[in-house]
C-alpha cells in the first residue's frame, strides 16, 4: 500500500532534482557570489557586501553595454516583430498562392544554424579587404562607402545587430504565420463582406485577434536582446576597445579572463532582474486578460 | 463586367508586386550564404583577388580537408551529447508530465510552478556557479558537463509542452487499461507514449535545435578539443586553420547541413514544436 502511494512520486522526481540542483541551485548560488570576492581557481571568499554591484555600477563599460542590450532590443523589435509580422501578414494574403510556405522556409532557414557559425561567417562577410559586402560596393563603383565594419568602433555593435536580424526575423515570421493562421475564417469572411481590403483586415481583425502571439514574441525578443553572448563573443568579443561590449560579453570575460568571479555574479543578477521582470509582466498581462 | 476587370488587373500587379519584395528577400536570406559557399570552393588566392569571382577550378577537396582536420571529431562529439541529453530530456519530462497528469499528489501545483519557473531563468545567470558545481564534481571537461546542464535546462519547456498534450488524452484509455490489468509504467509505455509521438517527435526537435547549437556552457566546460562539440570546435577550427580561409569556410558549411536538411524533412515537427513553445513559453 506505502509503495503504491510512493510510485507516483518517483516519476516526478527525476525530473524535479534535475532542475533543482542544474538550474535553481546555480542561480541562488548567483546571488550569493555577488555579494563575494572569489576566484576561479581557490575555494577562498571574502565578503564585499555591494561592492561587486557598485564596481559594476560606476564601470566606464557599463553604460556603454546598456546602450548597446538596448540597441539591441529596440532595433530587434522593430525588425523582428515589427517587419517579421508584415512579411507574415503579407504571407498569409490571398495574393502568394503557393509559395507561400517556400518563402517561410526559406526564411525560417538561417535560425537553424548556430550562433558561431554564422557569428564566423559574418566576420568575413564584413571583411575589410575579402568580404561580400565592400568587394560588392566596389563592383557597382560605390568605393567612397566601403567600410571596416567591425573594426570600426561606431559601427561594430550595428554590424552584430544587423547580423542577427538576417537570422531571426524568419523565425519570428513563422510563429506569426501559424497564429496569423488559427484566426478564425468566420471573422475574414465577415470582414470581406464588409467590404474590408487586405490592409483593414490585418489591422483590425487579424492583429487584435493574434495580439496575444505578438506578445509573446515581443517578449521572447526582449529578453533574447539582453542575454545575447554568442553574436558578439564570435564577432568581436566586444571590440573595437570597449564598443561593442554587451552585458553578456562583460560577465563572461570578467569570469573567465579576469578572474573575477563575484562581478561576473554581480552582472549576472543584473540579467536576472531585467529578464525576469519582463517574464513576470508577460504573465500578469496574459492572465488579467488585457491581452 | 468592366469593373470586375480592372480589379483583377490591379491584384494582378499587387500580386507580381507582392513576389518581387517576398523573391528580394529569399535572395538576401540566400546571399550570404551562397557568398560562403562559392567561396568554400575556391583557393585562398582565388579568395583573396576577388571573393565574388567563380572559381577557376572547383576546390571540392576543401571539403574533405576541413573533415579530416578535426571537423569529424566534432561532430562525433555533438552526436554523442546530443543523442544522450535528449533521450533524457524526453524521458524525465514525459515521466515528469505523466506523474502529474495522472496521479493526486500533495503539492502538484508548486512542483509544476517550480519547474515552468526554470523556463524564466537564463543560462547566463547560472553560468558561474555551474562551472563551480562542475568542477567540484569532478565533472569539468566531460561530456558530462554539457549533458547534465542541457537536460535540466530543457525539462520545464518540453514538460510544459508535454503535460498540456497529456492532459488532453481521454481516461477511457487508460481505465480499460487498469482493468486489464496493466500497470503505471505499462500504461505509461502501451499508451501514452505511443499516443504522445507526434508531440514527442516535436519537443525532440525543437530540442535537437537547442543542444546542437548551444555555444555559452560547452565553451565554459570545456577545455580539450577532443570532447568540443561543433559549435565551439568552428572557433577552435579558425585558430588552427590561421590563413586558410577557404577550408574554415567550407568547416562553417558542413557544421551548418545536418540541422538545415532536418528541418527540410520535418518540418511539420519542427513548426508544431516551436509554435507550441512559444505561444505559452
Amino acid at each position: 500500500m506505502k509503495k503504491k502511494k510512493l510510485t507516483p512520486y518517483l516519476y516526478v522526481l527525476p525530473g524535479l532534482l534535475m532542475v533543482l540542483s542544474f538550474v535553481y541551485i546555480p542561480v541562488v548560488a548567483n546571488f550569493f557570489y555577488s555579494f563575494f570576492r572569489l576566484s576561479s581557481y581557490s575555494v577562498d571568499k571574502k565578503f564585499v557586501g555591494f561592492d561587486n554591484f557598485v564596481r559594476l555600477f560606476t564601470n566606464e563599460a557599463f553604460p556603454i553595454m546598456i546602450r548597446n542590450n538596448l540597441y539591441y532590443c529596440i532595433i530587434s523589435l522593430i525588425v523582428q516583430v515589427g517587419f517579421g509580422t508584415f512579411v507574415a501578414l503579407m504571407l498569409e494574403s490571398k495574393l502568394t498562392g503557393r509559395l507561400r510556405n517556400f518563402y517561410r522556409n526559406v526564411y525560417f532557414i538561417p535560425a537553424l544554424i548556430s550562433l558561431s557559425a554564422v557569428g564566423l561567417l559574418f566576420t568575413f562577410v564584413y571583411s575589410p579587404d575579402l568580404g561580400l559586402i565592400n568587394n560588392f560596393l566596389e563592383s557597382i563603383g560605390l568605393e567612397q562607402y566601403t567600410q571596416v565594419w567591425l573594426g570600426d568602433s561606431k559601427l561594430a555593435i550595428f554590424c552584430i545587430i544587423a547580423m542577427s536580424q538576417w537570422q531571426f526575423t524568419g523565425y519570428i515570421t513563422l510563429l506569426m504565420v501559424v497564429a496569423i493562421q488559427s484566426v478564425s475564417t468566420d471573422y475574414l469572411e465577415a470582414a470581406k463582406i464588409d467590404g474590408a481590403g487586405p490592409i483593414r483586415t490585418a489591422v483590425n481583425i487579424i492583429i487584435p485577434l493574434a495580439k496575444e502571439q505578438l506578445l509573446v514574441c515581443s517578449i521572447i525578443t526582449i529578453i533574447g536582446a539582453f542575454k545575447v553572448f554568442t553574436e558578439v563573443y564570435s564577432t568581436t568579443s566586444g571590440g573595437p576597445g570597449k564598443s561593442s561590449q554587451v552585458l553578456g560579453t562583460y560577465l563572461y570575460q570578467n569570469a573567465f579572463l579576469h578572474d573575477d568571479m563575484g562581478m561576473a555574479a554581480a552582472t549576472g543578477v543584473l540579467i536576472f532582474i531585467i529578464t525576469v521582470t519582463v517574464s513576470i509582466i508577460q504573465i500578469k498581462v496574459t492572465k488579467s486578460g488585457e491581452v | 463586367m468592366e469593373t470586375k476587370q480592372k480589379v483583377t488587373s490591379k491584384n494582378l500587379i499587387l500580386k507580381i508586386l507582392i513576389h518581387l519584395f517576398l523573391l528580394s528577400l529569399v535572395g538576401f536570406i540566400f546571399l550570404p550564404m551562397l557568398w560562403l559557399i562559392l567561396n568554400s570552393l575556391k583557393t585562398n588566392n582565388e579568395l583573396f583577388a576577388n571573393s565574388l569571382a567563380l572559381p577557376e577550378v572547383w576546390q571540392f577537396h576543401n571539403y574533405v580537408i576541413a573533415w579530416s582536420k578535426g571537423l569529424f571529431a566534432y561532430f562525433k562529439n555533438s552526436v554523442i551529447v546530443s543523442a544522450i541529453a535528449l533521450s533524457f530530456i524526453l524521458l524525465f519530462s514525459s515521466f515528469f508530465a505523466y506523474g502529474l497528469t495522472r496521479f493526486k499528489l500533495k503539492g502538484s501545483n508548486l512542483i509544476f510552478f517550480v519547474v515552468l519557473g526554470g523556463m524564466a531563468l537564463s543560462e547566463q545567470v547560472a553560468l558561474v556557479p555551474l562551472y563551480k558545481i562542475l568542477q567540484t564534481l569532478h565533472l569539468y571537461n566531460t561530456y558530462l558537463a554539457l549533458i547534465l546542464p542541457y537536460i535540466a535546462f530543457r525539462i520545464p519547456f518540453t514538460a510544459f509542452l508535454l503535460r498540456s498534450y497529456f492532459i488532453s488524452i481521454p481516461k477511457e484509455l487508460e481505465e480499460a487499461a487498469v482493468i486489464d490489468g496493466y500497470n503505471s509504467l505499462q500504461i505509461f509505455t502501451k499508451i501514452i507514449v505511443p499516443i504522445s509521438k507526434p508531440v514527442l517527435s516535436s519537443c525532440a526537435i525543437v530540442n535537437l535545435n537547442f543542444v546542437w547549437n548551444e555555444f555559452l556552457f560547452a565553451n565554459v566546460f570545456l577545455e580539450s578539443k577532443s570532447i568540443m562539440t561543433i559549435p565551439i570546435g568552428l572557433m577552435s577550427f579558425k585558430g588552427d586553420m590561421k590563413a586558410d580561409y577557404t577550408v574554415m569556410l567550407a568547416g562553417i558549411a558542413v557544421a551548418s547541413i545536418p540541422l538545415i536538411a532536418l528541418f527540410i524533412c520535418m518540418q511539420k515537427q519542427f513548426v508544431r514544436g516551436l509554435t507550441a513553445g512559444a505561444v505559452k513559453g
